[in-house]
């Protein structure tokens, strides 16, 4: 790769992103507008939950006052905003401490579980895609179709049920809800918070069997969805880049099947993919949520309905404000990757 | 009149309206459906749901509610089909009791979320300029979270419930059609045909309404049924997590939360209700799939 066309890239980068700004900030700022606003029309009374029911009249007052409930409703908002700015998302009900903490805390399982299903996806997705565009039309295309359009419509929570009841209840095959056998909690040194890596620094092999029995279902549950999704894109990306005329010329020539599979069309649609797989990571959020309740998998999703269904909705909101921020962020690498690599669009 | 007619007439069928031209047109898609099994399958599927559903009292071999202690967590038998829950339940009954909460929650969210994102998207997409700004940004916030997490935050707010439930799932449901209405409108807003009915006085409320709507109308109705299988798994899942339909209701996804705790002894209570989420919303997919496959133009 020569110099100038690695600047050339960088500059269609950074054009990408100052042109894509202003549009994020608006995004953004809907979001925190929407998040405030369902915090104000909850049923919930935020100043009773602090004091509890037995307080007197005046401390509730005074925890109305220092709340700012009584300030209008644009100066709470700005005060909200201002928070935020601090990264200060209100306390916990349960624990007390800092939503942003909580959220810290438990986000590692989360992304360890995430992007081993996203690895699971891509690694299944991709070349079923390939396939199925390859074999339009024929049986081995309707067979991709139905496999996806399964992974499309199983009920993820239910799929992880049954999955943990076969495998673990009845086969033995797989650990079964957590992280990791109870026996070796907290064996391992806390280096990156994703045990599996944390396991293999420390060259602990047990703690990292135990880890991987645990992890497999849930990761391979999550990842059907992806997988789904992946498959699906990559087969219509690469019927676009069938029907080219560039892929009749290579024909001509007398490429085989396979070098004009992936050496020519399959390279042109690399980039497409890459962002597919940006935003699948993204979705899988949204299935970790069912299937972290599923496996008592102590992540992000876990926490987030326990919050819910405790009425703590400084830490709903945190969530929610997370999860919007991570789509925002993955939706901008998607977009900026596109810019970057492709020579099109430059 | 009957001079147009027969000039228009060159082929013999020429519709008469476009309502005619749109019945046409449905006809001949019907049929290329038909020609894919999978979409057949798929519409047999739906069918039988909405089958079940009307005639559940007739179907049903139990009360899905009444508790009967004696027989409580009973596998499946000749007595019961699929089995009893810990309350002694019928699992078999209670499906089919709910085929009719599955129904009653695609068909409000859709009533909802039809009207909703094709009102937003053509007005957008009509007048263009600062509305739209507005509501494409509107509409960048929703789709900027997956819609479980949304529909919680929602359902947060709004308290558990099969109705709040409704709501929340129309509210995170509606700006991906608004988006698809709005293209379409684009696409349409500088053709002749509205230009000359612009010149021919029309108020913009008669264009949007009257020649609009029906030409953005099957492609909502493509991305709602596509929409549904989505519509259901969210319900499910709220149902799952406590937050949807409460009990007794027989909701399906909270049959599953109430078989968790009994799951390895009892696989029934939790394998049924599974499957029944599942064949409605591959149905769903099927069809919406072959759908696509048979009125995209690029797929001839």
């Amino acid at each position: 790769m020569s110099l100038p066309g690695m600047s050339g890239r960088m500059s269609a980068a950074s054009f990408s992103f100052l042109y894509r700004l202003p549009r994020i900030l608006v995004t953004l700022f809907g979001l925190l507008t929407l998040t405030f606003l369902i915090g104000r029309v909850l049923p919930v009374d935020p100043v009773l939950s602090i004091v509890g029911p037995d307080a007197d009249h005046e401390t509730y007052m005074q925890v109305f006052h220092q709340l700012g409930l009584d300030k209008p409703i644009w100066e709470q908002f700005v005060l909200y905003l201002g928070a935020l700015a601090h990264g200060d998302l209100g306390n916990a009900l349960l624990t007390g401490r800092p939503v942003i903490e909580e959220i810290g805390r438990v986000l590692p399982a989360t992304v360890e579980l995430g992007t081993l299903a996203i690895l699971i996806g891509t690694g299944f997705g991709v070349p079923l895609g390939v396939f199925a565009a390859w074999n339009r039309g024929r049986i081995g295309d309707h067979v991709v179709r139905v496999i996806s359009l399964f992974g499309y419509s199983v009920p993820i929570f239910w799929f992880g049920m049954m999955g943990l009841l076969i495998f673990y209840a009845w086969l033995g095959v797989v650990g079964g809800a957590g992280r990791i056998d109870l026996f070796y909690d907290g064996l391992v040194e806390d280096h990156t918070g994703l045990l599996l890596i944390d396991s293999l620094v420390d060259g602990n092999w047990e703690v990292f069997r135990s880890a991987f029995g645990h992890i497999v279902l849930p990761g391979l549950i999550l990842g059907l969805h992806s997988m789904a999704y992946i498959s699906r894109m990559t087969r219509s990306f690469m019927l676009a880049q069938l029907s080219q005329e560039y892929i009749i010329t290579a024909r001509v020539k007398g490429l085989s099947g396979r070098e004009i599979l992936w050496r020519h069309a399959f390279r042109n649609i690399l980039v497409q993919l890459l962002t597919i797989v940006a935003l699948a990571y993204g979705t899988l959020l949204e299935g970790a949520v069912l299937i972290e309740t599923v496996f008592a998998w102590p992540g992000f999703g876990q926490f987030m309905t326990h919050s819910l269904l405790r009425g703590d909705m400084n830490a709903v909101m945190g969530c929610v404000l997370v999860v919007g921020l991570v789509f925002i962020t993955l939706n901008l690498i998607a977009d900026t990757l596109y810019h970057v690599f492709d020579p099109r669009i430059r | 009149m009957t001079a147009t007619s027969s000039s228009l007439a060159h082929g013999g069928d020429a519709p008469r309206s476009h309502w005619a031209a749109l019945l046409d047109n449905s006809k001949r898609t019907l049929r290329r459906i038909l020609r894919n099994p999978l979409t057949t399958g798929g519409l047999i599927v739906i069918a039988l749901l909405v089958t079940i559903a009307l005639f559940a009292p007739l179907l049903a071999t139990h009360d899905p509610l009444i508790q009967d202690l004696n027989n409580a967590l009973k596998g499946p038998s000749a007595e019961h089909w699929f089995g009893t829950d810990a309350f002694g339940r019928d699992i078999y009954s209670r499906i089919v009791y709910g085929s009719r909460i599955t129904l009653y929650i695609i068909s409000l969210v859709t009533v909802i979320v039809g009207p909703v994102g094709l009102t937003v998207g053509t007005v957008a997409g009509y007048f263009g300029g600062a509305i739209d700004t507005v509501f494409m940004r509107i509409t960048d916030i929703f789709i900027s979270f997956p819609s479980l997490i949304l529909a919680l935050a929602f359902v947060a707010a709004l308290g558990p419930g099969l109705d709040h439930a409704i709501i929340a799932i129309a509210l995170t449901a509606w700006p991906p059609i608004a988006r698809l209405a709005r293209a379409e409108t684009m696409t349409l807003r500088d053709s002749d045909f509205i230009s000359a009915i612009k010149l021919a006085g029309a108020s913009p409320l008669r264009v949007l309404v009257r020649h609009v709507w029906p030409l953005c109308l099957s492609s909502v109705i493509i991305r709602l049924t596509f929409n549904m299988a989505g519509v259901i798994l969210t319900a499910a899942g709220l149902g799952f997590l406590g937050l949807g339909a409460q009990p007794p209701l027989p909701e399906w996804g909270s049959m599953i939360s109430a078989g968790r705790s009994y799951m390895v002894a009892c696989w029934w209570m939790v394998a049924f209700p599974g499957l029944a989420i599942m064949m409605v919303s591959l149905a769903f997919n099927l069809l919406g799939d072959g759908l696509r496959d048979a009125l995209d133009p690029r797929g001839e």
